[in-house]
């Protein structure tokens, strides 16, 4: 008798094991910031977007903050980085510690890099998402998409976007852009066309207020 | 070819064309015109016979449903009428057994009381010794005026003195028996106050026992005419089940709420002992947090627990297996189901002040995030306070929650089962209206078809009226009847048929149930002609 009880129990215990799984909605967000030359100005806006960010994501969401710097293609690269556990209060001590993290390393970015390597920083932002196994993907662009790579770095080769959402936010316009506006449409293209041809979904969000409804 | 080129077939002219044609279609429709009487009539009367046996299929349902019905609002009146019954029975023992079982008791106090009335009664009743009888002899003596001797005025003084002295002594006698007679009987108002009290108990306990009684009379006239099925029985219960339907109904939306309230107490801390981001798939694009679940299936286990508890008590009646459970056995369960509530209410008390927590630690972050400085509260601890006492109570509360449940799931047979039997009759009414309009339709079209027809019809007519009028010269008759020659439309379609007075009285009911048949058509098709 016990057994047969034993065997509807674990029986019962492997229907409902087969039944559950993780977020269906789950989402992985790496957010690239742009730290090279003027851009660190910018850096005061990325914050806003990491509370946002941390206000929104859930229990079992992931989310990183990467920088762009003169060599991004590194985990060293990558500031904080967290997948928010299932209790709720371990979560809000996660996100705290996420926004600690990233309010002291803008406060401690003065100085620009000397280059940018925005594709690195976008491999690594792509291992990343890819690795958490979320349903959605989103890399977060915070920069003004001008590239400006090493002689010896090569980064001209097509890059697999499938199944990710890359949102350029904050792009800002330089100084040459003033005198051919065409150069800031042509980086955006470059990009978009990049990331299209990859299988992604490309979008520019320059109004803040606009990143809550694009992240539905 | 186009339809155009098919008109334009017999002439180039258009009109002269469609007129060939006209003439042509006339021609076969006059030709086929019995046939196509024949058909219309054939699928009109097809049509009314199936909506007939529809009808009367839905009609045989009515009265199963009815039948059906019936059986239920009066047994679960009868349930009911043998509860209260069964109820009044219990308080009259009560009564009783707690009352009467004091009876020899109060008799003997009574007789005790009465004992003591008697003796008193007796001892008042005792008259003091009058004064002799030669006292008025001795009083016409001494009032005898002393003139004269004074051995004979001493003599009178005497006597006269001592006549005095025994009327006074028979004068405080005689107050004496009187105060004493009045400390009697004033001795005897406590043992009638204690009478009359006593009797006023009796009194009172055999007229409780006399409105129980009434009531059992009343609940009894209920139960026979219960049994009896009468309509009036059957009547009541109805309206009386509708009401209940409601009432219950109302009280079930109010639970639901309440259950409501519970489950959001509970269902953020749950996802802290179960995890927040595990979901349980019933298919594919639905799906419930398994925290919800949690919190769900603890709501559902306190209202078991309540329903198991309401029946161990007796209160409800929706599980034989309980009842039937000899009172050791269910006092047992009662135990049992009220530690598994108190248990539950501890841990959802707990769970609310753990939300408590979480929605504070939240708000902090929110706050923290939106760059604005942490602030607690003022009186944080009411809130704390309020939803611990409420994870508390609630299920507690939703534990009579099987009162109205068990009326609605009653109530709901009876109001259910009427529903169905008013569809029912909806679905024979609707029926029998198809019925008679596909009737009416067969007129109708073979009226269309004749007046499309008109010109050879009339041409039939007048050939046939010169016909008869040269027979007519020939045998200086009169002519029988045109319509039998040229056929008109309601005698070609309407055989007479004598409606027999046993069909002019059947019901509309009884009509629909007949088997369908020609000479019933016929002679409904009449009536609606001559209408």
């Amino acid at each position: 008798m016990k057994t047969s009880w034993q065997w509807m129990a674990a029986f019962a215990a492997l229907t409902i094991a087969a039944c559950t799984s993780g977020n269906p909605n789950s989402k992985a967000v790496v957010l690239l910031l742009d730290t090279s030359g003027t851009y660190t100005t910018e850096l005061g806006h990325a914050q806003r977007i990491v509370n946002y960010l941390l206000g929104t994501l859930e229990a079992g969401d992931s989310f990183a903050v990467a920088r762009i710097n003169s060599e991004s293609f590194t985990e060293k690269n990558i500031i904080v980085h967290a997948t928010f556990d299932s209790r709720p209060s371990t979560t809000n001590a996660q996100k705290r510690t996420v926004l600690d993290t990233t309010q002291q390393f803008i406060e401690a970015t003065a100085k620009g890099s000397a280059y940018t390597d925005i594709t690195g920083g976008v491999l690594q932002a792509l291992e990343y998402v890819r690795e958490a196994n979320a349903a959605q993907k989103i890399v977060l662009l915070f920069s003004d998409l001008q590239e400006d790579l090493q002689k010896r770095q090569i980064r001209e080769f097509p890059i697999d976007f499938n199944g990710v959402r890359v949102i350029a936010v904050n792009v800002t316009k330089l100084r040459s852009d003033n005198i051919d506006p065409r150069d800031f449409q042509e980086r955006q293209d470059y990009w978009k066309q990049r990331v299209i041809s990859g299988g992604g979904q490309w979008q520019v969000i320059n109004d803040l207020e606009r990143l809550q409804s694009a992240l539905l | 070819m186009t339809t155009g080129d098919l008109i334009m077939i017999w002439a180039d002219n258009r009109a002269l064309s469609i007129f060939i044609w006209l003439v042509l279609i006339i021609t076969i429709l006059y030709f086929a015109r019995p046939a196509a009487h024949g058909v219309i009539r054939s699928f009109a009367r097809l049509l009314r016979n199936n909506a007939r046996l529809a009808a009367r299929s839905l009609y045989q349902l009515e009265e199963r449903a009815k039948q059906r019905n019936r059986a239920v609002v009066l047994g679960d009146g009868r349930d009911i009428t043998e509860r209260n019954i069964e109820r009044e029975f219990h308080r009259v023992s009560t009564i009783v057994g707690r009352d009467l079982a004091g009876f020899p008791a109060l008799e003997r106090q009574l007789r005790q009381q009465i004992t003591c009335i008697e003796e008193d009664y007796r001892d008042a009743i005792e008259i003091p010794p009058m004064p002799p009888e030669w006292h008025t002899a001795v009083e016409a003596v001494a009032k005898i005026p002393p003139n004269g001797d004074p051995g004979y005025v001493r003599v009178l003084s005497e006597i006269n003195r001592v006549f005095k002295k025994s009327s006074e002594n028979a004068l405080n006698e005689f107050r004496s028996a009187a105060t004493d007679r009045h400390n009697t009987l004033l001795r005897m108002i406590p043992f009638w106050r204690g009478v009359d009290s006593a009797l006023e108990r009796v009194e009172k306990k055999i007229e409780s026992l006399e409105e129980r009684s009434k009531t059992i009379d009343k609940q009894f006239a209920t139960y026979l005419q219960i049994v009896a099925q009468t309509d009036r029985a059957e009547r009541l219960l109805s309206t009386s089940a509708v009401t209940q339907f409601f009432i219950s109904g109302l009280v079930m939306v109010i639970a639901v709420l309440g259950a409501f309230i519970n489950f959001q107490l509970i269902a953020l801390p749950m996802s802290e002992m179960v995890g927040g981001n595990s979901y349980l798939f019933f298919s594919k694009g639905f799906a419930l947090k398994t925290a919800d679940i949690a919190a769900l299936v603890i709501i559902s286990v306190e209202l078991a627990m309540g329903l198991f508890f309401m029946e161990a008590l007796g209160i409800t009646r929706l599980f034989p297996v309980i009842r039937g459970m000899d009172d050791k056995l269910r006092r047992r369960m009662l135990w049992v189901t009220l530690s598994i509530l108190f248990t539950l209410a501890c841990v959802e008390s707990a769970l609310a002040y753990m939300r408590d927590l979480l929605a504070a630690d939240r708000a902090a972050l929110a706050q923290q995030l939106s760059g604005l400085e942490v602030v607690t509260p003022a009186f944080r601890w009411i809130p704390s306070v309020g939803q611990m006492v409420l994870g508390f109570i609630l299920p507690f509360a939703l534990v009579f929650v099987a009162i109205p449940l068990e009326s609605f799931i009653h109530s709901s047979r009876s109001v259910f089962g009427a529903s169905y039997e008013a569809s029912l009759r909806l679905m024979i009414f609707v029926v029998r209206v198809f019925g008679n309009m596909a009737a009416q339709l067969g007129f109708i079209l073979t009226h269309i078809y004749d007046a499309i027809i008109f010109v050879p019809l009339r041409i039939e007519q007048m050939l046939s009226n010169r016909r008869s009028g040269r027979q007519y010269a020939d045998t200086e008759e009169v002519p029988v009847i045109v319509a039998e020659r040229i056929p008109l439309v309601a005698s070609e379609i309407i055989p007479e048929v004598k409606p027999s007075t046993k069909s002019a009285t059947k019901s509309r009911r009884a009509v629909v149930d007949s088997q369908p048949s020609e000479v019933a058509y016929n002679f409904e098709a009449a009536g609606e002609l001559k209408k």
